[in-house]
């Protein structure tokens, strides 16, 4: 599944991992998170995310 | 004690009452030519708020600044915008002096405040778009995320339109003008330009939508935490930021290299001669005699970005390796470029520092690298400066495309 980085810090939104912390099960793909959802270490949102290339 | 440091009053009811770091010269890797200033601001009215603390050393003079205007420990509330130590670095020490009734910050302010101080005094959230009423002053806070780290914030008042801006629009300049009009514009351009090239810089997309958001406040006065402050024009600094976060592509060329025994340089030279010829206006920084910060600088409102390296012991010169790594961080934008050196029997540092270029997004200009073996000779050197026309044919493109 694709992974996501957050432009601003580097943080990798691994849909494998999901987010547990703020309830997002593994196995999410980035396009479910919920719109309000934001990065668990700097807070900016979804829309600051970009594919990650591998 | 007879205080000698004073408050100076900014609008009825607020007192800059920060402390001036006259002889600072390193800031975390970024020179600081000017020295700077913390600035912390203290509110008069029913209840009274001090918005930030100064960097560890400076307490004293925090303390008397106020001491000259109301007793400290008659402050009710004390605002931290920036967990970083030089807004923070005596906030603890100040809590304890003063015991305030609440100490306010970002939920990620407060994580953040607790894994530098590991304190047990309570500081309380705020969330985007509280209000905490003074009296006749109210503060509003909004979140500024990432401006530049996860805990920042900004504090409004309606009542003076005025907003504590923190360390956006601020810079390094120590000086007890305390506003931006009354130092002379060519410093205060200069030196804002280096504080949001080496600060603000990778935080770029985020900036529109933050003045964006401000945009819908009227705001007469930007209360920054370094430097004076902006009264007259803030219209200036606004137009400033919004081209800096968008650094369009400019008929502006950075060349910046080391040498050993002159060969880098000459290909550094033909290059700056072939980027003439094409209307490039060129900025020729030589690493051994300038700082990385200020090459930064001149890279933020530059459309192409040149390095060169010549190779020492199979690898390339340690002060080019420092600059890249420094610059490959702050994630300039829009950008044409490449990479040119000499070598004496390992060639690959010149693609290995294109490798890099690549890396940050920069358009090569040549499809291969520009290398000379010991020294080069008119061929190389006419490659050079025909690599320079070229890359002025390629900006002007853009520039009109
Ligand atoms: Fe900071
Ligand atoms: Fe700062
Ligand atoms: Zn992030």
């Amino acid at each position: 599944m694709q992974k996501y980085e957050c432009i601003p810090c580097g943080y990798i939104y691994d849909p494998e991992e999901g987010d547990p912390e703020s309830g997002i099960e593994p196995g999410t793909p980035f396009e479910e998170l919920p719109d309000d959802w934001t990065c668990p270490l700097c807070g900016v949102g979804k829309e600051d995310f970009e594919p990650v290339e591998e | 004690m007879t205080p000698h440091f004073k408050a100076q009053k900014v609008v009825d009811n607020i007192y800059w009452v920060g402390a001036i770091d006259w002889k600072l010269r390193d800031f975390h890797g970024y020179e600081t030519q000017r020295g700077t200033t913390y600035n912390a601001y203290l509110i008069i009215s029913d209840k009274i708020a001090l918005i930030d603390t100064v960097k560890a050393a400076y307490k004293q003079e925090l303390i008397q600044r106020i001491s000259s205007v109301i007793d400290p420990q008659k402050i009710d509330y004390i605002i931290s915008n920036h967990a970083e130590t030089d807004h923070s670095g005596s906030l603890i020490d100040m809590i304890k002096l003063i015991k305030p009734e609440k100490v306010f910050a970002t939920a990620k302010g407060v994580e953040a405040l607790k894994a530098h101080y590991h304190h047990d005094e309570e500081i309380t959230a705020v969330g985007e778009g509280d209000d905490l009423k003074l009296g006749s002053i109210t503060l509003k806070f909004f979140e500024t995320r990432m401006l530049h780290w996860p805990d920042s914030m900004v504090t409004y008042v309606p009542e003076r339109e005025l907003l504590f801006s923190q360390d956006a629009f601020g810079l390094h300049l120590a000086t007890n003008e305390r506003f931006e009009e009354d130092v002379p514009q060519w410093i205060v351009d200069f030196e804002a330009a280096k504080y949001y090239a080496n600060i603000l810089m990778p935080y770029s997309t985020l900036i529109p939508k933050t003045l964006d958001k401000l945009s819908t406040l009227p705001i007469k006065i930007f209360a920054n935490d370094h430097g004076p402050i902006w009264r007259k024009n803030i219209g200036r600094i606004i137009e400033l930021y919004k081209k800096w976060s968008a650094q369009p592509y400019t008929m502006k060329a950075v060349i910046t290299y080391r040498t050993m025994w002159g060969s880098t340089e000459k290909m550094a030279m033909a290059i700056a001669e072939g980027l003439s010829e094409g209307g490039v206006s060129v900025k020729m920084m030589p690493l051994n005699s300038t700082h990385r910060s200020d090459i930064v600088t001149e890279v933020l409102d530059a459309g192409a970005f040149f390095v060169g390296s010549p190779t020492l012991n199979k690898n390339m010169f340690p002060a080019v390796a420092d600059l890249l790594y420094y610059i490959k961080g702050l994630a300039p934008k829009n950008l044409i470029g490449d990479a040119f050196g000499s070598y004496g029997w390992a060639d690959g540092v010149v693609e290995e520092i294109r490798g890099i270029l690549s890396g940050m997004k920069v358009e090569l200009v040549n499809d291969s690298p520009m290398s000379a073996k010991y020294v080069p000779d008119e061929k190389v050197l006419q490659d050079c400066f025909e690599m320079g026309k070229k890359t002025a044919k390629m900006l002007a493109a853009k520039i009109s495309g």
